[in-house]
Formats: C-alpha cells, sequence, structure tokens
C-alpha cells in the first residue's frame, strides 16, 4: 500500500472526504514555499500536489501561469523542487506528495534519473498534464518501477471509448477535471460533475478527487459528497498573490494566509463528516 | 525510435499511426484535448481520401488564391552571384501575401466539414492571422485570433488588416506576449470551447495530426514545383532552400522532393544575432535540444532545466522557440542540412534582392535569399537551385527602416 492508498483508507474510515491542496514549488520564493508546505497538513491538507513550475502550462489558467513564473524568477528548478519534497519528508511520514507538472522539464532532467530522486526524496505520485496514455510509456513505467503513483486525468470530454484508457495503469487515485477548460476558471456544474463520476465509478475502484475550479467550502462540501477528494489549486496560489509586496516578494501574511485559507476550505469537510467537531474548533 | 540508417526505403512515409516522426511528434495534450484532435484525425483522413474535397481546395487555390504560383528564372542575380541558376517559387503572390493561405483553405474547408462553428488561430507575425482572418470572412465563421503583446506592438498593419476582416484579436500577455505565448492561449481557449470550436495551427507543429495536415495542404508548393520545373528545364532541380520558423512553406516545398535523393536540401533557421548569442536567436535545430511543447516532441530553445526560451530573430515570423518535429527527423536522419543565418545576413539579401529583381521579400525568405548568397557562387551554373520565396515584405518595411535607420 503506497501513502496515498493508505491516506484514502484512513479518510474512508473517517467517513470523509479528502482535501487535495496544489502549491507551485517555490513560489513566491524557495524558503517560503517550503514553510507553507510544511504547514499544509497541520491546516488541514490530506494530499499535498507541488506543482513542478513549467515556463508554457498550457492546460492552467491565469493564477497558476503566474504562481509557475514567480517561481521560475525566484530560481526555481527541479532539483530544488525534489529537495523541497526531502525537506518535507524529513518532518512528515504521513501525507502524500504528488509531484504535478508537464513533461518537458522531466525530459530534459532525465527520465530514470526523475523518478529515482522523486522517489527517494519522498514523493509518492505524478501528474503529467500533457502525458495522455498514447505517450505515457517513456515515464509511467519507470515510475511505478519506482513506486510512484501514475495519477491521470479524466475530462467532461473524455468519452465512454477513452475511458478504459485512461484508467488503465492509473494508479492512487484519478484526477476528475470538472470543468472542460484550464485551471481556476469556470465553477464546476454540481449535477454534470455527478453523472461524469458516476461513470468513472462504474469503471473503477480507485478513489476520485475533483479538481479546476474550486474556490468556496460549499463547493468542496457539495463536491466531497460525489467523491473522495477535492482539489484546490487556483484558489491557493491567488491568495499566494495577494499577500505579496509591489516587488512580488512574501510578506509576513503570505503564509498565514495561504494556511488560514486551507483551514477555512479544510472545515467544511469535517463538518460533513463529523458535525460541530471541527478541526479548527478542536484546536 | 528513429532507425539512423541512411538506407531508409523512403523519407515521406511519416508520420507512423501515433504521430511520430522517429522520436519526434506525437500527441502530448492536455486530456480534455485528446478526444478532440482523435476526432480531427478521423475527420481529415476521410477529407483527405474523398475527391470531392481536393476538388474543392484545388477549386478554392485556383481562383481565391491565384495557384499555381509561378516559377520564376531571378536572372539577374544569377548573374550577380555567378554560380546555380536560381530560381524563385513566387508563393508571396498568394492571396494575402503568402504561403499561409495554402493551409488556411484547406483547415476552413475541414472545419465545414466537421460542422465546426468557431474559428480560432495563434499568430507571430500575423501574416497566419491574416489568411485565418481572411478565410474565415470568405465563409462567414466567427474567428478570434490570439497574438502576443508585443507583436501587436512590432506588426501594426497586419492586426489592423485582421480587424478590417472581421476577427478579434486577443492581445496575449502572459509569458514575454510572442508567438509561444499566443498558441498556449489558443491551446486554452480550444479546451474551454471544445464543442463549437476549430484551431487552425499555422506551422507544421502541435500535436499529430496537424504537422501531417499542416504539411499535405502546403505540399501544393513542391508538387508544382516538381511540375513547373520539369516543363521548364525537363528534369528536377538540384537544390532546395526554404527558411525555418515552423518549418511548414520549406516542408511544404521539401516534402515532395523527400525521396529524389539527387536533390539537395537546405532549411534555413534564424541565426538572429548568432548562433554563440545565448538565447540570442531562434534557431532550434542549430542551436537546441530536444524537448516536449505544445504538444509534440522537436528541437527547442530551452535552458538546462527545461524551461523554455525566446529566442530573438530579426522578423517576428521565424521567432518561435520549437519547430515542426518532422524537421527535427529529417534534421537526425541527415536528409536535409539545417544551417543558420544571422539578421544581418538576412537584411542585406532583403536589399538586395529588392534592388536586383524589384521584388520586396519578406524577412522570412531573405533568410533563405541569404544562404543561397552563400550557396550559389559554389555549385556550377548548371545546378537548378529553387528557393521558396512565402512571403512578400510590405509588412516589413517599417522594421527594415528601423534597422537601415532610413526616414520612412
Amino acid at each position: 500500500m503506497t501513502r496515498i492508498d493508505q491516506t484514502f483508507a484512513r479518510l474512508k474510515a473517517e467517513g470523509r472526504g479528502g482535501l487535495v491542496t496544489f502549491i507551485t514549488a517555490g513560489d513566491p520564493d524557495y524558503e517560503t514555499s517550503l514553510s507553507m508546505l510544511k504547514g499544509l497538513p497541520a491546516a488541514g491538507a490530506d494530499i499535498v500536489e507541488l506543482g513542478m513550475p513549467f515556463s508554457d502550462p498550457m492546460a492552467d489558467g491565469p493564477a497558476i501561469q503566474a504562481s509557475s513564473l514567480r517561481a521560475l524568477k525566484a530560481g526555481q528548478n527541479m532539483k530544488k523542487t525534489l529537495s523541497m519534497v526531502r525537506e518535507f519528508r524529513k518532518e512528515n511520514q504521513a501525507t502524500p506528495i504528488v509531484l504535478m507538472g508537464y513533461y518537458n522539464p522531466i525530459y530534459v532532467y532525465g527520465v530514470d534519473r526523475f523518478v529515482t530522486d522523486a522517489s527517494e526524496a519522498g514523493a509518492d505520485g505524478l501528474i503529467i498534464v500533457d502525458m495522455p496514455p498514447e505517450e505515457d510509456e517513456e515515464l509511467r513505467p519507470a515510475a511505478a518501477g519506482k513506486g510512484l503513483n501514475f495519477i491521470r486525468l479524466a475530462t467532461p470530454t473524455t468519452d465512454a471509448r477513452r475511458l478504459p484508457a485512461v484508467l488503465a495503469n492509473t494508479s492512487g487515485f484519478v484526477y476528475y477535471v470538472s470543468i472542460a477548460g484550464i485551471t481556476g476558471t469556470a465553477a464546476p456544474d454540481i449535477s454534470s460533475v455527478g453523472a461524469h463520476v458516476a461513470r468513472i465509478k462504474a469503471h473503477t475502484d480507485l478513489p476520485i478527487a475533483i479538481g479546476f475550479g474550486v474556490k468556496t467550502p460549499e463547493q468542496v462540501r457539495e463536491l466531497a459528497a460525489l467523491a473522495e477528494g477535492v482539489v484546490v489549486g487556483s484558489a491557493l496560489v491567488a491568495s499566494i498573490a495577494e499577500t505579496l509586496d509591489e516587488n512580488g516578494q512574501a510578506t509576513a501574511e503570505t503564509k498565514p494566509k495561504l494556511l488560514g485559507l486551507v483551514e477555512y476550505l479544510s472545515e467544511a469537510l469535517h463538518q460533513l463528516a463529523e458535525p460541530r467537531r471541527s478541526r479548527a474548533a478542536a484546536a | 525510435m528513429t532507425t539512423m540508417t541512411d538506407a531508409l526505403n523512403t523519407y515521406r512515409g511519416g508520420p507512423d499511426e501515433h504521430g511520430h516522426f522517429g522520436l519526434f511528434g506525437g500527441r502530448y495534450v492536455a486530456e480534455t484535448l485528446m478526444p478532440l484532435i482523435l476526432d480531427l484525425e478521423r475527420a481529415y483522413n476521410e477529407a483527405k481520401a474523398d475527391p470531392e474535397f481536393q476538388a474543392e481546395l484545388d477549386s478554392l487555390n485556383a481562383h481565391y488564391s491565384g495557384r499555381p504560383s509561378p516559377l520564376y528564372f531571378a536572372e539577374r542575380l544569377t548573374e550577380h552571384l555567378g554560380g546555380a541558376k536560381i530560381y524563385f517559387k513566387r508563393d508571396e503572390l498568394n492571396h494575402t501575401g503568402s504561403h499561409k493561405i495554402n493551409n488556411c483553405l484547406g483547415q476552413i474547408q475541414l472545419a465545414r466539414r466537421m460542422g465546426k462553428t468557431r474559428i480560432i488561430a495563434e499568430t507571430g507575425a500575423g501574416q497566419h492571422g491574416v489568411a485565418v482572418a481572411t478565410v474565415a470572412a470568405r465563409f462567414g465563421l466567427p474567428c478570434e485570433i490570439y497574438m502576443g503583446a508585443t507583436d501587436i506592438e512590432r506588426q501594426k498593419p497586419n492586426v489592423f488588416r485582421m480587424k478590417l476582416l472581421g476577427a478579434k484579436v486577443n492581445p496575449v500577455t502572459s509569458g514575454s506576449g510572442t508567438l509561444k505565448d499566443a498558441m498556449n492561449d489558443a491551446l486554452r481557449d480550444w479546451v474551454a470551447n471544445v464543442h463549437d470550436t476549430f484551431y487552425i495551427i499555422g506551422t507544421v507543429a502541435g500535436p499529430h495530426p496537424y504537422p501531417a495536415m499542416v504539411r499535405d495542404f502546403q505540399s501544393v508548393i513542391g508538387k508544382e514545383t516538381r511540375a513547373q520545373m520539369m516543363e521548364r528545364e525537363g528534369r528536377l532541380p538540384d537544390t532546395l532552400v526554404a527558411c525555418i520558423g515552423g518549418g511548414s512553406n520549406a516542408m511544404g516545398l521539401f516534402h515532395p522532393f523527400l525521396d529524389d535523393r539527387a536533390v539537395s536540401i537546405y532549411g534555413v533557421e534564424a541565426g538572429g544575432y548568432g548562433i554563440d548569442v545565448p538565447n540570442g536567436h531562434a534557431a532550434s535545430m542549430t542551436g537546441g535540444e530536444p524537448g516536449v511543447l505544445h504538444g509534440n516532441r522537436t528541437y527547442l530553445l530551452q535552458n538546462d532545466d527545461g524551461q523554455i526560451l525566446e529566442g530573438h530573430s530579426i522578423s517576428a515570423g521565424l521567432d518561435y522557440p520549437g519547430v515542426g518535429p518532422e524537421h527535427s527527423w529529417l534534421k537526425d536522419t541527415g536528409r536535409v542540412t539545417y544551417v543558420a543565418v544571422t539578421d544581418k545576413e538576412a537584411l542585406e539579401a532583403f536589399q538586395l534582392c529588392t534592388r536586383l529583381e524589384g521584388i520586396i521579400p519578406a524577412l522570412e525568405p531573405s533568410h533563405a535569399l541569404a544562404y543561397v548568397r552563400k550557396l550559389a557562387p559554389e555549385l556550377p551554373s548548371d545546378n537548378l537551385l529553387v528557393m521558396n520565396m512565402c512571403g512578400r515584405g510590405d509588412k516589413d518595411i517599417f522594421a527594415v527602416a528601423e534597422h537601415l535607420s532610413m526616414e520612412m
């Protein structure tokens, strides 16, 4: 059982959906980003997605594009991203880290070197946005060989013909993209998401996490009722952006604002499971 | 994987069924787009097999665009350089002033066949954007063009032409506001409007089937050249030269000749300030490394962390950090020789051609011309050389005036 499998088993036992949080590694700078990463589990993140910044994130909306560029401008690179994972893992053995990004930085780093280093650093899974099943043969088996889950995206356009190919060799969980669009733009339509998720569930026993366009506790609560997890990304990196000074540097508010938002969203899930015993109240 | 032997039966068989040209090409796109590009591939294969589709396209090429474009003997340039006999394939005489219309007429026919009702495209210098806006107007489809904010500033006349033609021009401010960013935003638009939108990609790049499809539509250039040269000289040319940004005009000229081993083929990239100047050129093959961008694997301008670089060229149309995957394959197999010329050399060739032939070339084919200037004198006088004059220079006169410090 991987750390991701264990997490979903625990969530099932607790009777609630999990909160999956996305931040970009190195945004707005290495130290702040690492410190926020370390704070995410205590704030309520059940799984952490760590973005590997790329200059041309073609499936991402303005918030994550800007976040990637801030990280790159601050000197982030693949080596530093993996070193963040290593630092996080020194203190936390329970919370899964999923590395999310585009293929080119991995290809240039070297596939074998990447899966070895990512696994040794303590990463648990990979989401490679621009690597559909048709093109994943040079990365997926190598990742599996190092015990990394390979998590695929299913989307509203993934029709019945494609779904089996998308689900084959997917492990850890399925990431359901709730809108036909880019990250952080339109809000998902709950009823159509429900129908799509039910269709996927008919084909797999894997947990499903729903993401793209999730911003509010209400959305988190509604989507969590349909699946095993909810992913929040653009709203989090946008909250980072709001706290930066005029030179784009982190301020004293950056970390507390991000973690505060994570806590606020996480409460929705705890209320869903056990009313009146929210994490914030317990704290 | 690429079979790097010099004993290939054919250089014209690519791509394979997955869209790969050896190591290069493919379909590296988000899952949301996968069903669409699979649909597009099916629709294109059906259209290709339908004689009516080809007949409609031939008719538009003849009566709307003005094909065939002439094969012109550049007599004074030949005399001046003193070597190979130089011909220009005059694709700058097409409607809208460049080879871009060849591809746009093909793709808009396909869009209509597929029942798509909205057209989007990216553009760099604006030549492709103008061609797309033109065919969208001709067939009455709404059209949005993504263009980098930096390029909008550099290419105002083309922006105005697109607007006159009824297109909406969306300035792209993400990244550095140039062609690659425009392509990112067009892909983002497509992902968000999958139900009704057709994306007309302007070059032999992007995910499969675009590189093969755009090549097929542009191959009219090479097919005409074969027939015209047979008629003029009774034999095939010996040498072909074309400029390479994404590489669509070059692929269109080269592809019909790839299996004629006696034909020497040269692709000319934009060397900018020089290949040795870091991030100072746009020569992906001469000065880049393989990587994955915009849906395909190809040679890219990138740093050692796999981040894409902007590159530089005097010509906004060559200013793209990648190149069509089939070119990358032709480079690695050795069938085509890829070289680079600098901004300065291109500017000199621009002036030479204008004065000697009375043809104002675009800055893009001025790169090809600059290489012809080096190559032709080395060749015997019975060597038949064809250079693709893929665009006219009207759009570039402002930039040229500035570079030459001339008053307009």
